[in-house]
């Protein structure tokens, strides 16, 4: 699937929620969904610091495509870094550069992404681009 | 001992006071439990910034004009008000600045430029804000001083014996807190002001949650030098109170140089003027400033002894109440603890829970609370803290409760 169709998926499933408890609990949800980063790597090179949690990131390239793998301490951090992940994993460091996030605005998620929020979500993204951005570079 | 009681407050015709207090966040009605970051003010304040603005608005200090003696006389009010407040021997004690973090800077500056040098030592305590941290380390820094820090127990109480301890013939200045943004502890600081004062050292004691909660008398106390903030204490943002001692003051020089501080100014030499001119460099911010004292009136009409006993009240039917959620663990325990709730859940990280509750209405502070020795301290990350304030109730508590309750259901 393209970086697009995950996100109109992912639009459709958070259409189906009528209160923010509902959006929540699946947002919890796909936190236990996330490839988990190995320990190996879950030291402080890897770490996007918000104010208040912790995310820890690693790009991996095979065969030409980008894969990340994350973890967070807070759970509802976690499950936003899940959905990032969802969406911008194994696709090549173009698409990922190019890709417009409209399901954020969509799925009613952005006042997470507002640089004011302490969840460091804002950064992640800026961090998965830039890794892209990197390896496109590096070529 | 004589039993306290509530007379004439009315907590229905408090809150009808604050307008913000009527709005929903999320679609639920606002639960505001932030109040050790900052108050929300009564209609009073609000209308006499619309006042300052709509009929006084002009320059203090300096205009032979109509509004800028009004503005001016407006401002000397307040000084003459706070004065009254903490029990200033004289209104030349109250240096009007933009905060209590500016109030310490320039006691940490400008006492640290005269009085402090290499291998001298400075006392904080383990619970203090970073705003009573760094500008010591940067007096420090600056003149090869050392930073001597008292202790404190689990339960968030200072080591009074320990603070003895600390002092030497190096010792120069000592600055703690009041009471604790991050834990509610009430310090004994009558007490350890006179232990510094045994030792010849003068105390800063930074009063930021303590001047809206605790009846303060800088005489009484004692106190070398005083620091708080207006927003606080229901007033405007922007404003804040440095108190010292007149000869205190007199003794260090001036923070910034600039308009209204000046005597005279010659490009040879320039003399100070008088205090409390002489810390006041620049504009002041006059509207926060003359506002300041809508909000002194405030409380000086339901009475702060009065505002002890209900928030008091409130503490502890929190406490109570809270001790009720499952895994719940409070940090910061002290016998005398003022309108700080802080606390864990088991299981759950502080951000999670304060998301939760705030898609419930229910505004709480999550983190460090700027206060990251004393997260260290306790070898936590951050806490959950809840802070009341005189407009708070105990529907609100619960609320607090259910939210926590459900938070727990969706997180753990």
């Amino acid at each position: 699937m393209t970086i697009n169709e995950i996100q109109d998926e992912l639009m459709d499933d958070f259409s189906f929620f009528t209160d923010w408890m509902e959006k929540y609990e699946y947002i919890i949800q796909l936190g236990k969904e996330l490839p988990l980063i190995s320990e190996e790597h879950k030291k402080d090179d890897y770490i996007i610091k918000g104010c208040q949690s912790k995310v820890w990131l690693f790009p991996e390239v095979k065969d030409g495509k980008v894969y990340f793998t994350a973890d967070s301490d807070a759970i509802i951090t976690k499950g936003l870094v899940s959905l990032m992940v969802k969406v911008l994993s194994g696709h090549t460091a173009k698409e990922i550069v190019d890709a417009d996030l409209y399901f954020i605005n969509q799925i009613g998620l952005n006042e997470h992404l507002s640089p004011t929020r302490a969840n460091g979500l804002l950064s992640m993204v800026k961090q998965m681009k830039l890794y892209a951005l990197a390896l496109q570079a590096r070529g | 001992m004589e039993q306290k009681q509530l007379k004439d407050f009315d907590i229905n015709k408090v809150r009808a006071d604050f307008p913000i207090l009527k709005r929903e966040v999320n679609g639920k009605p606002l639960v505001y439990l932030d109040n050790g970051a900052t108050t929300q003010k009564s209609q009073s304040v609000i209308d006499a910034i619309t006042h300052y603005y709509s009929e006084m608005n002009s320059n203090v200090h300096r205009g032979v004009h109509y509004l800028s003696q009004i503005s001016t006389d407006a401002f000397e009010v307040t000084r003459r008000s706070i004065q009254a407040f903490i029990n200033a021997k004289y209104e030349h004690e109250i240096i009007i600045t933009t905060g209590t973090t500016h109030s310490i800077n320039i006691i940490a500056t400008c006492f640290g430029k005269v009085n402090i040098a290499a291998g001298d030592e400075i006392i904080i305590s383990a619970m203090e804000h970073h705003s009573n941290i760094v500008p010591w380390q940067m007096i420090c820094e600056d003149k090869g001083a050392l930073l001597k820090v008292i202790p404190m127990n689990d339960k968030g109480e200072l080591d009074i014996e320990a603070y003895k301890a600390l002092f030497s013939e190096k010792t120069k200045i000592a600055s703690f807190t009041y009471v604790s943004n991050s834990l509610g502890t009430i310090n004994p600081v009558k007490e350890m002001i006179r232990i510094a004062h045994e030792h010849h050292v003068p105390v800063l004691l930074d009063a930021a949650q303590a001047i809206q909660h605790v009846k303060i008398d800088v005489q009484d106390l004692d106190v070398d030098f005083l620091a708080f903030s207006g927003h606080k204490m229901y007033g405007p943002t922007g404003i804040g109170v440095l108190y010292g001692k007149e000869d205190a003051l007199n003794a260090i020089p001036p923070y910034q140089g600039g308009g209204d501080m000046i005597k005279e100014v010659t490009f040879e030499k320039t003399t100070y003027n008088e205090l409390p001119f002489k810390f006041e460099a620049g504009t002041p911010n006059i509207e926060a400033g003359i506002c300041l004292n809508a909000a002194i009136e405030y409380i000086n009409a339901i009475g702060l002894e009065q505002i002890a006993v209900y928030e008091e009240e409130l503490l502890n039917y929190a406490t109570e109440q809270l001790a009720t959620v499952p895994g719940i663990r409070f940090i910061g325990t002290a016998a005398h603890k003022s309108s700080v709730i802080s606390f864990l859940i088991d299981g759950t990280h502080p951000y999670d829970v304060g998301v939760i509750l705030d898609k419930l209405g229910i505004a709480v502070r999550t983190g460090h609370h700027c206060a990251q020795p004393v997260m260290d301290r306790f070898g936590i990350p951050g806490t959950i803290r809840a802070s009341f304030a005189l407009y708070n109730t105990k529907e609100e508590v619960d609320a607090l409760v259910t939210g926590l309750r459900r938070a727990v259901n969706m997180l753990v």
